[in-house]
Order: structure tokens, then C-alpha cells, then sequence
């Protein structure tokens, strides 16, 4: 009997990313889903390093970092892969997987920010939309690298529904159909898949989380300009 | 041409492209050695590696792998039954802990060293040498854990990890001729001090990592560069 524990936090990217592989997979798993601000005793008990969500908890071994977690179950349940077989197309989809995680943090700061600094972070994050737009073969794949949900397209997921709820709050739109056709289909095709679809959190409340986060950023930077 | 049809466009100061080179020593593979000048990176590097412009890039026949750590993956798996043992653990558990391991070096270890090393004032130096110390002080407890009493962060065969931070003794080399202290504290991580003399030691990364006289007037140079870019940047516009 497989003893599988997932520590998330219902509005994060990051925790949203374990989610997913699991239920593509099929894999039953316990969810407890973390107070940020008053994390449970278990939690900094499995993740000592970064006291951070997500965590994966197999048979009593923890295991932490979003990626690295995808990958551990894509490996362990080999069913509904993420990976190619082929040596060279994993080497690409591995790429692509790190270059959105690396970049993915640099992506929301358009959302911390107001002013010159948000002016400066909206471009940043077009920048990197325009890199994955150009370069990841979105032009001749329905996803990042393969016809099928991979690795990268995991990784990038949350830029299908958690960052229209960011543009939607501070009155931005990155991916039009004119600017980023791929990445605009690409954003359909994801949501259209059965098992995301059903395992996004409900948008009302994701809006309602990120206002809440929009004025506590606000008051930070408006703090920061009175010193 | 070699006859694996490998070239690597690496260069001996980097620890990244020395962790591909590690990866094919233990491999026993050929492979043609092209070092680039980062400040006039060749037509192949920017063609290879469009997106970062990095160092290094292996490539195998039409096929450009990027990434240090994705290329060793790339090579462990071609080449899987090359050498005596594989370089990433075989079972998913002990990969992830690797992985999340490597990830946390190349963030934390790799960015207080070189933000240490090349500070540009007293205090930032102190604040990263200091943070460098909690890292080894951390990574010390890992190798304990994960050698079991072997030499290697991989048990008796040198793996992941090792080929990762192994890389970076050069640079800790630097550091010592920079700051007088040594790279490992022999009170506080002797299990890193015997670990980086058995790496050092290991066929297969022997001639590898380049000579530290070598690296650190290349590290001077580089910090003069950062320097001068610095006061560039600080300098009122005209």
C-alpha cells in the first residue's frame, strides 16, 4: 500500500504543478494544504532547507522542488509519460522544463511592483514569453517539445490560469493572439485537457487571494518610496 | 574529428563545461575540445545555444545539448553502459535527492562564491563568505549522509553530486589565494576536505580541473573587468 503525502498551498503555481502530474498519472495521494503564515510541524520537518510547499512525502521519504518532484513521479509511475524515450528530445524537454522554472518567479514580479519598476518587470516577462514563443517549438508542436502534455508544459501551467488572474488585477494582457499566437494556442490546448481542466482552483476565489496579495505588494512598494 | 562525433564548446575556467568533460572522461569518450573566448563567443556557440549564449554546449552529430546538468544526463543515458558505473543513482529516489541537491549548489553554494569572490566592497564580501560557510557547513551534513563512509557524495563511484561540486574546487581554490583562508575548514567539514582530495584524485577528473595559478590570474582579470564595469555604471552621465 503506497503512502503518498502532498504538502501544497491551493493558490501556488508550484504546488499545482505536483498536483497535476499525480492526477495525470492516476496516483491517489493525501493533500494538506499549508497555512504559509503558521506552517504545520510536519511540513518543516520534511522540508528543512527551504521550509517551503511544495512536498512529496513517499513512504515516508520527502521530497521537495516543484521540478524535481514532477520528475520523481513521472519516473516512479510511468504511466501517461512526461518525458520522451529519446535521450536528445529529454535533453530538450529538460531544457525547456528549466528555463521556465528559472524564469518563472522573474515572470509574476510585473504583479509585486508598481510604477517604473512594474514598467520594467512587464517587459522582462514578455521578453521571456517571446523566448518560449520563438524558441521552444511551439510553432511545429501542440506543446513544448512533443504533441503530448510534457515536462515544460507542467512547468509552464500556471502561466495558463494563475497569470490571466495577475493580468486580470493589475490591468495588463501578455498573451494576445496577435502578439503570441503560439502561446495563445498553447494556453487552449492546456486548459482543454481533461485533467486540468477539472484540478484548477476555482477562479473566483484565486482573484479574490491575488487582490489580497496585490495590496499587501502595493503597501511594500509604497513603503519602500517613503524611505 | 573525434569518432563519437562529440565536440564540446567549453573552456578550462569554467566549472560548468568541466562537468561535461568529467562526464565523458568517465565515459571513456573522444571528443573534440574547443575552447571559447567569452568576450568574442564563436558563430557555433551562439548558434548552438541561441537562447543563453552559454558555455558549455556538447554536441553530438546535429544534435546541441545545453545545460552542465542536462548534458551529464544526456551522456550518463547514451552512453549507459560505458564505464563501471552510471553517473545519476538508478532509482527515482535517490535522482531526485541528487537532483534537488545539485539545484541547491548551483543556487546557493555557486551564487554566495562568486558574488563573494567578485564584491565590490568589504562588506558584501563578508555577508557572502559568511553565507558560503553555513552552505559548506550544510553540504558537509549531506556527504555525510549520502557517502555512507565512502569516498564519494555517490558512494564508492563518483556521481551526480560530485561531478557538480567537484567542479567548483578550482574556484575554492581562487578563493583561498583571494582571502587566505582555506577552502574547507578542517574543523568544521573535514569529511569535504578528504572528499575534494579523493576527487582530485580520481582518474577520471585528473587533468580536468584547471590549475589554480592558472585560474586565479584569470579570476583577477575577470574582477578587473567587473570592476571597470562597475564604475562605469556608477559613473554620473556626462
Amino acid at each position: 500500500m503506497e503512502d503518498i503525502k502532498v504538502f501544497g498551498l491551493w493558490s501556488s503555481p508550484f504546488s499545482q504543478r505536483v498536483v497535476w502530474t499525480l492526477k495525470l498519472k492516476g496516483v491517489s495521494y493525501e493533500y494538506y494544504d499549508e497555512d504559509l503564515a503558521n506552517k504545520s510541524n510536519l511540513l518543516l520537518q520534511y522540508n528543512p532547507i527551504y521550509k517551503k510547499v511544495p512536498v512529496l512525502v513517499h513512504n515516508g521519504k520527502p521530497i521537495s522542488e516543484s521540478m524535481v518532484i514532477v520528475q520523481y513521479i513521472d519516473e516512479t509511475w510511468p504511466q501517461i509519460p512526461l518525458l520522451p524515450q529519446d535521450a536528445y528530445e529529454r535533453a530538450k524537454a529538460r531544457f525547456w522544463s528549466k528555463f521556465i522554472e528559472e524564469k518563472s518567479m522573474q515572470m509574476m514580479e510585473f504583479f509585486i511592483y508598481d510604477g517604473e519598476r512594474q514598467e520594467r518587470a512587464i517587459k522582462e516577462t514578455l521578453d521571456i514569453l517571446r523566448v518560449i514563443e520563438n524558441e521552444s517549438g511551439l510553432s511545429e508542436k501542440m506543446f513544448i517539445c512533443g504533441n503530448t502534455i510534457g515536462l515544460a508544459d507542467i512547468a509552464l501551467g500556471w502561466v495558463a490560469h494563475t497569470l490571466p488572474v495577475m493580468e486580470e488585477i493589475v490591468g495588463v494582457k501578455f498573451i494576445t493572439i496577435d502578439a503570441f499566437p503560439h502561446l495563445h494556442s498553447w494556453v487552449k490546448n492546456f486548459l482543454e485537457i481533461p485533467v486540468i481542466k477539472n484540478n484548477l482552483p476555482p477562479h473566483e476565489k484565486l482573484v479574490e487571494y491575488f487582490r489580497e496579495r496585490r495590496k499587501v505588494f502595493l503597501a511594500m512598494a509604497s513603503h519602500h518610496h517613503h524611505h | 574529428m573525434a569518432t563519437n562525433d562529440l565536440k564540446l564548446l567549453g573552456g578550462w575556467f569554467s566549472p560548468f563545461a568541466c562537468r561535461v568533460q568529467i562526464a565523458l572522461s568517465i565515459k571513456g569518450l573522444d571528443y573534440e575540445n574547443i575552447v571559447e573566448n567569452l568576450n568574442l563567443k564563436s558563430d557555433l556557440l551562439l548558434q548552438s545555444n541561441p537562447t543563453y549564449k552559454k558555455i558549455p554546449v556538447l554536441i553530438h552529430g546535429e544534435k546541441t545539448i545545453c545545460e552542465s546538468a542536462i548534458i551529464v544526463q544526456y551522456i550518463d543515458e547514451v552512453w549507459k553502459n560505458n564505464g563501471t558505473s552510471s553517473i545519476l543513482p538508478s532509482n527515482a529516489y535517490d535522482k531526485a535527492i541528487a537532483r534537488f541537491w545539485v539545484s541547491y549548489i548551483d543556487d546557493k553554494f555557486f551564487n554566495s562564491l562568486r558574488y563573494g569572490l567578485f564584491a565590490q566592497d568589504d562588506e558584501s564580501k563578508k555577508k557572502y563568505f559568511e553565507e558560503l560557510e553555513e552552505v559548506l557547513l550544510k553540504l558537509e551534513e549531506v556527504f555525510n549522509e549520502l557517502s555512507e563512509g565512502k569516498e564519494f557524495f555517490g558512494g564508492e563511484n563518483i556521481g551526480f553530486i560530485d561531478v557538480a561540486f567537484g567542479c567548483y574546487l578550482s574556484w575554492l581554490r581562487v578563493k583561498e589565494k583571494f582571502t587566505g583562508t582555506k577552502k574547507f575548514d578542517e574543523a568544521k567539514n573535514p569529511g569535504l576536505v578528504k572528499w575534494a582530495e579523493a576527487f582530485s584524485a580520481h582518474p577520471a577528473v585528473k587533468g580536468i580541473l584547471p590549475e589554480t595559478d592558472k585560474l586565479v590570474e584569470y579570476a583577477i582579470a575577470l574582477a578587473q573587468r567587473l570592476a571597470a564595469a562597475a564604475a562605469a555604471d556608477a559613473a554620473p552621465p556626462k
